[in-house]
C-alpha cells in the first residue's frame, strides 16, 4: 500500500525500499518481537513523572523546530527554489549517472548517507550486545581453561 | 517442517533469482531506481526466507555469524574507507572526483564502491537481526 503511494509520488526508490522492507522484513520481524514476547504488560511498580517530563519536554522541542520550516509542498521553499533544480540539472553531468536519486545520496550527501549507514550499523551492534548469546561464548571460554 | 513439500521447491526455486535482483539493484542503481539499501533489504530478505522454510542451522550454514558480523562492520568500512582514500590522494572526504582520471569516472567509481558498502552492511545487519531475534527464542523456548 504505502509502496503504492511512493510510486505515485514519482518516487520510485522509496517505493522500492518500502516494498521490501515494509512487506518483507518488517512483518517477520514484528512476528518475531511478538513470539519472544508475552502477551501480557508488566503492572509499573509506580509512576514514574521524570520519563514523562523528559519526552513532553523533548516532544514540545521539537514541535517548535518544525515551525521554522518551510510550509508543506510551499514551490517557494528555499530548497526548491536554489537546491533541487542545481541537482536536477547538475548532477547527470557531474556525476555521469542518469537516476539523480543514487548521485544525491550518494554523491553530493555522502555524509548523510554515511551517517545513515553508521546508524544502521549501531542498530545491528545493539541487537546483537542486548538479544545475542553471550552466555554461549562465555560457556566457551570455560572450555578453554578446562 | 519436513511436510512442506511445494513451499521448500517454490523456495529453492525464488532463492537465485532473488539474490541475482538484488545484485542487480545493487549494481544498476546508477540507471534504474535502486541501489545499496534496496539490494541490502533484498538480500537480506532471500536468505531470511531461506531460514524460514529450511530452518536457522541450515542457513547459519551458509552464513556463519562470524562472516555476519564481519559485514556489518566490513560495509562501514568501505564507505569511511572511500572517504579517506580519497583524502590521502588530495581530494576532500568523500568527494570521488579524485579517483579517477577525469572526475566523473572517479563521481561513478565512488558512488558504486560506496553503494557496495551500504549493500553489505545493510544485508548483513538484516540478517543478523532476523538471525539473533529467532535463536534467542529457540534458546529461551528449550530453557
Amino acid at each position: 500500500m504505502a509502496a503504492a503511494i511512493f510510486v505515485i509520488l514519482d518516487a520510485v526508490d522509496v517505493a522500492f525500499t518500502e516494498a521490501a522492507v515494509g512487506a518483507g522484513i518488517s512483518t517477520v520481524l514484528g512476528l518475531g518481537t511478538i513470539a519472544l514476547t508475552t502477551s501480557e504488560e508488566k503492572k509499573p511498580t509506580r509512576l514514574k513523572l521524570f520519563p514523562l517530563l523528559v519526552v513532553f519536554i523533548t516532544g514540545g522541542v521539537l514541535i517548535y523546530g518544525t515551525l521554522d520550516l518551510a510550509k508543506y509542498g510551499d514551490p517557494n521553499a528555499p530548497a526548491h527554489k536554489h537546491v533541487a533544480p542545481t541537482y536536477l540539472k547538475e548532477a547527470p553531468e557531474k556525476t555521469g549517472i542518469p537516476n539523480v536519486v543514487t548521485s544525491v545520496l550518494a554523491s553530493y550527501r555522502g555524509y548523510d548517507t554515511l551517517g545513515e549507514v553508521t546508524v544502521i550499523f549501531t542498530a545491528g551492534v545493539g541487537v546483537i550486545l542486548l538479544l545475542g548469546n553471550w552466555r554461549f561464548i562465555g560457556r566457551r571460554r570455560e572450555d578453554k581453561d578446562a | 517442517m519436513h511436510s512442506y513439500l511445494v513451499l521448500r521447491v517454490v523456495a529453492k526455486l525464488l532463492m537465485p533469482f532473488i539474490l541475482l535482483f538484488a545484485l542487480y539493484v545493487q549494481f544498476h542503481g546508477d540507471f534504474g531506481p535502486g541501489g545499496g539499501f534496496q539490494a541490502g533489504v533484498i538480500f537480506a530478505a532471500g536468505f531470511i526466507l531461506y531460514a524460514l522454510i529450511f530452518g536457522l542451522q541450515k542457513a547459519g550454514r551458509v552464513l556463519p555469524r562470524g562472516i555476519l558480523r564481519f559485514g556489518i562492520a566490513l560495509g562501514v568500512l568501505i564507505f569511511a574507507g572511500v572517504g579517506v582514500y580519497n583524502l590521502l590522494i588530495g581530494g576532500k572526504y568523500l568527494d570521488y572526483s579524485v579517483m579517477a582520471q577525469n572526475p566523473v569516472h572517479g563521481q561513478h567509481l565512488g558512488i558504486l564502491l560506496v553503494e557496495l558498502g551500504v549493500g553489505v552492511t545493510v544485508a548483513s545487519v538484516m540478517i543478523m537481526v532476523f538471525f539473533t531475534f529467532a535463536r534467542h527464542r529457540d534458546t529461551k523456548g528449550s530453557d
